[in-house]
Parts: C-alpha cells; structure tokens; sequence
C-alpha cells in the first residue's frame, strides 16, 4: 500500500468514553506522521459485547450499524484496540455468513463485512506494517522508565500480531522492556466474562499482576484499553504504584 | 449462583489444588513447547493431522462401516451402543456370557464418560483400575480432573494419605515407594483378572485394529493377560491409516506431555490367531456414540477432531485456577467446555462455554488447530437461543444493540450514564457496583468514564 494521506479512526467505546486521552495520543501521533485524521462522529460500538454473550441478533444490529458507516468512508481504518480490531476484522464475518448451509446469512453484510476487515488495521500494527515505521524517534530523556508489555489476547492470539508492538516499544529510546513471568497469559479481562465469572477472571488478574509487579517495571503498556482498564481497576484495589498507559501515550510522550 | 460457581468458589479456596495444579500445568506447557520445537516442521505435521482428522468427519457413517468390517475380519466382535447405558449393558453383558467376575481397566476417559465402574460394580464384578493416577482416583473415591493425568489436582502427600487410609500401607510420601505398592497390587490383578477394559486412543480404518498409547505398560497387559478383552470408543476415534496414525502419534506425545513418544505404543489387532504367543482369547470392540453424531453436522462437529492430548488444558488459565473438577462432567478445561454440552445437550451445561476470556490459549496449541474459541462462541449462540438466559441479561443485551444501533441515543446514554458514575466515584473510581456489574467490583475498582469525551476533544481541536 502507497504511504496513505487520510485515515479513519475507530476510536472504541472505552477511549471515547473512559480513556479520551488516549485516542488524543493516537491523533498526535498520526498526524505527527503526516497523516490526516478522520473520525466519523456516528460511530458507537463494534457490537462485541453482544456477539461474546451468544445474542447474535443484538450484535448484527450494532455491526450493521457500524459496517454502513465504515463502508461510507475511505481509506484505512485504525482501530487503537486489538479486541475490536479483531471483531470487525474476523468476527463480523461470522454475524453475517449464516449457518454451514448458508441459512440466514445475509450476503449484502457478508460482503461489506470483508470489504472493511481489509480495510481495517489495529493502530501498532498499522504504524509497522503499513507505514514500515517502527523508530517514531520517541526519547524518553530523563523520564527514562522499565515498562512491561502486556500483548492483549486478541491482538497477540486474535490478529496475530506478535512483533508490531515490540518493535515499536524497542524504538523508543529511554525505554526498557521488563521480562515477564508467563506474558503472554491473559489478564483475566474477557469482557462480560469479568462479571459472570468475576472470581475465576479476579484469580487471573491476581496471578497476572502479581507477575507485573515482580518483573520491576513501572508501567504496563499495551494496545488494549479494555484490558489496562481491567489491570488499572485492580492495581489500584492493591493500592499499587504500577501505572498503566496505552502504547500510544508511551510513543507521544517521547516527543514531549 | 450456578452449581458451576459454587464449585468455582471451592476450587479457588483450595490451596493444595492450586499448588498442584500450577506446578504441574507449567511444567507441561514448557515440555510441550520444547518437544514441538525439536519437531522438523511441527506447523506441517499439525496441518496433516488437521486434515486426516476432518477428512473423516465428511463421511464418518462410511468410515465406521469400513472400520467395522476389518475389525470383523480380524475376528474382533463389534457392538454398537447409542448411549452410556447401552454400552456398559453390552459390557455386562459379556463379562456374564463368558463367566468373567474380575475385570483390570486401562486408562480410558469413555468409560468415565459412561460411569462403566458403577455399572460393573452393581452387576457384582470386581473392577480395578491399573493406571497408576486412575488407581489412586479410584481409592479415594472421586474422578479424574485432567484428561491425561488424573490425579494432577493431588499432592505426592495427599496421595501417601490416602493409600495408607485404603489399602492399609505405611504412610510415605516417597513418589518411588508409592509406585512400588501400587506395582505389587496391580501385578497381581493383572494375573488373576478375566476380562480386561480399555478405551482406544485411535481405530486404525484400514487395519481394523485399536491403539493404545501408555507409560507404565498397563495398557499392554491388560489387552493381553485377561482371556476377554473389550474396547470401549467414541465413533469419533478413527484415523484412516497407520501413515496419518504416525503423524497423530507424532504430535499427541508431545502434545500431552512433551514426550517425542509415549514409553508404549500398542498397536492391537484383534484377538490371539492360531499360533500366536499372547493376546486375548476374544476381543469386542463397542463404538459409542453417546451424543456424539448429534454434534456432527452442526457448528462444533470440529471438536470430535480432538485427540484427547489435554494441551489445551495446560495452557488455560481457567482450568489452571480452577482444576478439573469444577467443570462436574468427564471432561475438563476448554475441550470439556465443548464436549460437555455437546454430547450431554447445552440446558445446565451453558456456564461452561461461558466460563472462558477468550483469550484463544487453548487454539493455539491444540495439535489438530481446533478452533474453540469459536466453538465456545457458537455455544454461547445456542444457549442464547435454546436454553434459559436469564432475562435481566436478554433485556440488557436487547437494550445496548437498540441504544449502540442509534448514534444520538448512544450518545445521550453514554452522557447520562458518565454523569451518574461521576456522582457514585467522586474521584473519578468506583468501589461498588450494583447487580451483575457487582462481579468487576469484586477485586477492582471502576474507572468513572470522563467528563468529556473523546469525539468533543477532538472536535474542540479540529473544527
């Protein structure tokens, strides 16, 4: 793909309600690169929290919604989370493709479904693989920090995207990447499954921060606001001082 | 609160399962991942097994008549048995025609799946189970929590504990000694039984013969010593030949336990021929469906692909804390999550599909690339459809699609919704949430979402 000029941000329900900051960081960024920032202001949300319940019909509802929108626009669309990445990525296939017989699918989605999951890239993955950058010439200087990089589910398991933000973190000088005690486990997150199994999730994010806090870093970092919300919540019930940031406030903050 | 969160809430308080299963998971994880890694082209060999595994499911019905046939050739007696009960019945059956009172058991996850011990124990034959983990669940009086490693729940002291309270030995904790005690037991049960039981870990097709795979040589003597031999298998356990049989062995070892290649690998071909040294004296084969062609066909027929290698087991983080039992069914951990409802039918099986994150640990190392995550979602699915969903949870649902479907209603949701959290957490952090939400503020606090969103910062800065 040719270096593009615009692209369209998904901007998640969590950043546009919860973590504002972050999608601001995300902006900085791009256009910092030169790249022209587009947010449709009827987005909403991509409908995972429906579709990972079982109730498909209410998530079709929320996915139309959002593939009429997209499909209305052009060029690239960056979505600053792998979890929603990777539902409109792969998941808005299956809303649409009906049963193994073809049975209640609904082709004219079907198609808008694959139109836009190509089109659509998680935000560390765009910056490495479409725009071959992974130096952005972020220096820490005197806020020179040990961070630990906690790869989402989704984004790591979902996209595949394993090296993207490694290597974006590894660009920022000043940065030291802590090693952590089964990484790439889950934090415990999983959406609706941290209320309807709050104990099973709550001994994950137990055993998960417990391996944070010994790796000796000050900051998590990841590309999944759902799950630092996840891990915030709980480091901050501990009383800890471990903070979390999205990769894109580490990034931004190297060109303070 | 489910039968299933109760026994969640037991599980995470126990304090010797979590040091068991913990220790023993991520040592398993790391052999499997280093056996994998020696493997010239493991991703092609997974791929292969893949595909003669699927392959087979476009035409099982066929692939079961082929089966049949050259087991018959092999003069194996073959019997067919819709349910559990059909089949410890034939079971029964003829451990009575031949005169049969004690049976040995290999390993075999079928027969827990259709509880054969209590059966044969009612029908007043004596039954010994000889793998030494199934041995031990068998004294104490419980079931296995690990497709593979029965007793992984247990400590090597807890283990001493209960064969000194059971077969009135010196209590030791001493994992050789333990060994030695069973050894002796079981050999002379091996010697005096009649009849032996075993599932199969494949049905080879074109050979008509069933294979077992073992560490501790069990499997062998009980399909050899006793003069009847019976099989118990799901109809899902072929493989088309002894090139795919080798590419499944190739990967179950290392799968389940990082071996390249279990201690035994018993190939058994029916009964002793004329001539012949050892084998049985008569050998049947019973093929359970059990539920099992009402998966095929349907959304999660994928699942009867599996191997029964338990690497998903050790690689979730939702069986690591919460151990094998907590699942109440035969099989733990995701495969069980699918299993379960699968053959047992989703009504008071749906918390299972709903106890996972998603976080797809569990595909990623499945020999035979399962997907099941999205099984998992497709349970989800059926359960929202079929099954009673509690309607506090489909009114929510029904609500967040028709609000997330209509941008300004969205909008003034969000508003309104961010305006009542900031009043509840004046400092931006909620410590007690209301009704189901209430399970996040269990063990964290919630961020109160913020003043201003990001659509107006942005549009503050552009416009």
């Amino acid at each position: 793909m040719t270096h593009p000029k615009t692209v369209q941000l998904f901007h998640t329900c969590i950043i546009n309600e919860v973590y504002p900051e972050v999608g601001m960081s995300v902006v900085n960024i791009l256009e910092r690169l030169g790249i022209e920032v587009r947010v449709p202001a009827s987005q909403t949300c991509c409908g995972q929290p429906a579709f990972n319940a079982g109730f498909h019909a209410d998530a079709r509802k929320v996915a139309r919604h959002t593939l009429d929108l997209l499909s209305a626009t052009e060029g690239p669309i960056v979505v600053p989370s792998g979890s929603c990445g990777d539902m409109i990525t792969h998941q808005y296939e299956m809303l649409f493709h009906g049963d193994s017989r073809g049975q209640g699918g609904e082709p004219a989605y079907l198609a808008k479904a694959r139109a836009v999951s190509h089109r659509c890239y998680e935000f560390s993955v765009f910056l490495v693989d479409v725009l071959g950058i992974t130096d952005l010439g972020a220096r820490l200087g005197s806020n020179a920090m040990k961070a630990a990089y906690h790869p989402s589910c989704h984004l790591l398991r979902g996209l595949g995207a394993k090296t993207q933000p490694r290597a974006l973190l590894a660009g920022v000088q000043g940065l030291e990447c802590a090693d952590v005690k089964d990484q790439e486990e889950c934090c415990g997150f999983g959406g609706m499954f941290s209320v309807k199994n709050a104990a099973i999730s709550g001994a994950m994010l137990e055993n998960k921060l417990r391996n944070l806090e010994a790796s000796g870093a000050s900051t998590v970092v990841s590309c999944d606001m759902g799950c630092l919300m996840h891990m915030q919540g709980g480091l901050r019930r501990k009383g800890s001082k471990l903070e979390v940031k999205h990769i894109s406030q580490v990034l931004e903050a190297g060109f303070k | 609160m489910s039968r299933f969160l109760d026994r969640v809430e037991t599980a995470l308080q126990d304090e010797e399962l979590k040091g068991a299963l913990g220790r023993a998971t991520d040592r398993l994880a790391s052999r499997r991942s280093a056996s994998l890694d020696s493997l010239e082209d493991s991703d092609m060999i997974r791929d292969m097994a893949r595909r003669a595994k699927m392959g087979l499911l476009t035409d099982l019905a066929g692939n079961l008549e082929t089966f049949e046939k050259n087991l018959i050739n092999n003069g194996v007696q073959v019997h067919w048995a819709e349910d559990g009960k059909a089949a410890n019945r034939i079971v029964v059956e003829i451990a009575k025609a031949r005169d049969c009172k004690r049976a040995v058991k290999s390993k075999s996850m079928a027969t827990e799946e259709t509880h054969l011990n209590h059966d044969l124990l009612e029908a007043g034959l004596e039954v010994l189970e000889t793998d030494l983990g199934e041995y031990i669940v068998q004294l104490a009086g419980t079931t296995p929590s690990h497709i593979i490693l029965p007793i992984i729940h247990m400590t090597k002291e807890s283990i001493g504990e209960v064969m000194h309270r059971k077969i009135h030995v010196p209590y030791t904790s001493d994992p050789e000694k333990l060994a030695k005690i069973a050894r002796a037991k079981l050999r002379e049960a091996f010697l005096s039984a009649d009849i032996g039981i075993t599932g199969a870990n494949f049905g080879v097709i074109d050979s008509g013969a069933v294979v077992l795979v073992s560490n501790e040589g069990n499997a062998r003597l009980v399909t050899t010593l006793p003069r009847v031999h019976v099989v118990l298998m799901g109809i899902e356990k072929l493989v088309p030949n002894l090139d795919d049989l080798d590419l499944m062995i190739k990967i179950l070892g290392r799968s389940a336990t990082g071996q390249k290649i279990t201690t035994y690998t018993s190939i058994v071909p029916g009964p002793r021929r004329e001539g012949e040294t050892d084998g049985c004296e008569e050998m049947h084969v019973i093929l359970l469906d059990n539920g099992r062609s009402r998966i095929l066909g349907g959304p999660i027929a994928e699942i009867l692909g599996c191997i029964r290698c338990g690497a998903c087991l050790n690689a979730c983080p939702v069986y690591k804390n919460i151990g094998g039992h907590a699942y109440g069914d035969t099989y733990p951990g995701p495969v069980g999550a699918i299993v379960t409802p699968g053959i047992r039918g989703i009504k008071g099986w749906k918390s299972l599909p709903d106890a996972s994150s998603l976080c797809g640990a569990c595909r990623d190392v499945c020999p035979v690339r399962l997907d099941i995550p999205r099984m998992l979602l497709e349970l989800r699915k059926h359960a929202v459809e079929e099954a009673d969903v509690p309607w506090t949870l489909r009114a929510g649902l029904w609500g967040f699609g028709m609000i997330a479907s209509r941008p300004w209603l969205y909008r003034t949701a969000a508003r309104l919704g961010g305006i009542a959290a900031r009043l509840m957490a004046p400092d931006g952090w909620i410590k007690k949430l209301p009704g189901l939400a209430g399970g996040w503020t269990r063990s964290r606090d919630m961020k109160a979402p913020a003043p201003k969103s990001f659509q107006r910062m942005f549009r503050d800065r552009h416009v």
